[in-house]
């Protein structure tokens, strides 16, 4: 097995920068859901001056959408969805104070800038392990945007769901070829 | 004649959307045993739990992944078939309306690519016919997720260009992909054709099992070289963490083309690289 930190929600800022791209963490406390329809209506929203669906400070925001629970279940399975398509929304939610993120895939140039500004972290799941990763939910709660069905904001009661530092306060970047 | 009812269609098709999205292809699952075995550190812990996945997704009877997918699905129709019962592009849609109800998959196709509104029940279904001899219906079932699909490529090659180009193309459609199309990956390559027929053969290339080879040597051998380059060279690795197990496959389909043409399509799978078919 490879080394592990194990990390509570909320994360302090010192937590925060102490933790180095490529580590394996596993991650228990509240996350909430939002992709790319979510992250539309943020974007529209904040444009607006409107109050955002949740707290920012000190969450955790997770790109994800389920598939549908089955009766007796928690959850049905979720991961990870492609980070990139929300690297258009992400620095200004950053600024805002959502500054914890986990999803799949590289970033663009200026969410690594805003993750150094604001001392952010974003974190990476493994695509696909999604009825593996199931099992780390212990509760869900619908927060907004029911409509959006999948694509609904979720707060999800994880325990010790795992994850790698894919890019840290410093701005280092675990898919960096040339690292 | 034989006859088949548009309802045995229907079950079949949404039997096997269900198998397709919870049961692993054997091959993968061979692929990833072995290769987890030549993995350390990261690359190996991704992989190990990429092979926990598959087996709490059969245990558990759930998804592998919560992307289900958009639903591409090939028919291949017997012309001694006769079709009864209704019409067969609907059964095809119900098929999969239900087994997206059924299978508890999620439901990931909106309506129109501009407004976006999801149509709640993964339908429409892409669908591909081909009328081929005999009198069997057989169906093939592709749920694709598009963290890979989106990493796909088509250039318009000229003939000039050469099989240099070709391979530079798919090397470099490999390596911009990188971590997003959830690696270990396959890839599919579509050489030749017109513009919509090197795209499809690139999706058909990636439902063809491990270890299968073009017919033609000369392709076969490119198939090997190119799966061996990428995971020699590009250090992406399982989920894009680093490591030798890049790609599962390169699988090539090639066409005969026009004096002037050399289309060369790359379409992209990841390790839940999900294909299941029945014959009727
Ligand atoms: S690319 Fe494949 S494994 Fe990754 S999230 Fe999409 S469907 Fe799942």
């Amino acid at each position: 097995m490879a080394e592990f930190r194990e990390l509570t929600i909320p994360f302090s800022d010192e937590t925060i920068k102490s933790l180095k791209c490529g580590e394996i963490c596993y991650i228990t406390g509240p996350i909430y859901t939002a992709r790319d329809a979510a992250h539309q209506r943020m974007a529209d929203m904040l444009a607006a001056g409107e109050e955002m669906p949740f707290d920012f400070e000190g969450n955790v925001v997770f790109y994800a959408g389920p598939s549908p629970t089955k009766p007796g279940m928690v959850i049905g399975s979720i991961g990870p969805t492609t980070a990139g398509r929300m690297d258009s929304f992400a620095p200004d939610l950053i600024a805002k104070g959502l500054k914890v993120m986990i999803a799949k895939g590289s970033r663009n140039d200026a969410v690594k800038k805003s993750v150094v500004e604001h001392g952010g972290v974003y974190f990476a799941g493994i695509g696909g392990i999604a009825a593996l990763m199931s099992e780390c939910v212990k509760s869900v709660e619908l927060v907004d945007f029911e409509d959006l069905g999948p694509e609904a904001i979720r707060r999800l009661e994880v325990e010790k769901l795992p994850v790698v530092v894919a890019l840290d306060s410093d701005g280092n970047d675990v898919y960096d070829r040339k690292r | 004649m034989k006859e088949i009812h548009v309802s045995k269609i229907t079950d079949a098709v949404a039997e096997l959307c269900i198998k397709a999205c919870v049961v692993v292809a054997p091959d993968v699952r061979a692929y990833m045993e072995q290769a987890v075995k030549e993995e350390t550190g990261t690359a190996r812990q991704v992989l190990e739990d990429m092979l926990k996945n598959q087996d709490v997704a059969i245990e558990r009877n759930m998804p592998i992944c919560q992307d289900t997918g958009m639903t591409i699905v090939f028919l291949e129709l017997g012309q001694d078939v006769h079709v009864v019962g209704g019409d067969l592009t609907a059964a095809v849609h119900e098929g999969v309306r239900k087994g997206y109800d059924e299978g508890y998959l999620r439901k990931s196709v909106v309506a129109d690519p501009i407004h976006r509104t999801n149509t709640n029940d993964n339908t429409p279904a892409v669908i591909h016919y081909e009328v081929v001899p005999g009198d069997n219906l057989k169906i093939t079932v592709s749920p694709k997720g598009f963290g890979s699909e989106n990493k796909s490529r088509l250039k318009m090659l000229v003939p000039g260009d050469g099989i240099e180009c070709v391979k530079n193309f798919v090397l470099e459609t490999v390596r911009l992909a990188g971590p997003n199309p959830c690696p270990p990956i396959v890839v599919g390559v579509g050489v030749g054709g017109s513009f919509e027929l090197c795209a499809k053969m690139a999706k058909q290339a990636l439902l063809r099992p491990f270890g299968s080879r073009h017919p033609d040597p000369y392709w076969a051998d490119l198939e090997t070289e190119l799966h061996e380059k990428i995971n020699a060279t590009m250090n992406i690795g399982p989920a894009g963490l680093g490591g030798i197990t890049t790609a599962m496959a390169v699988h090539i389909n090639t066409y005969a083309t026009h004096i002037a043409g050399l289309p060369v399509a790359v379409n992209i799978a990841c390790h839940a690289n999900r294909h299941e078919e029945t014959v009727l």
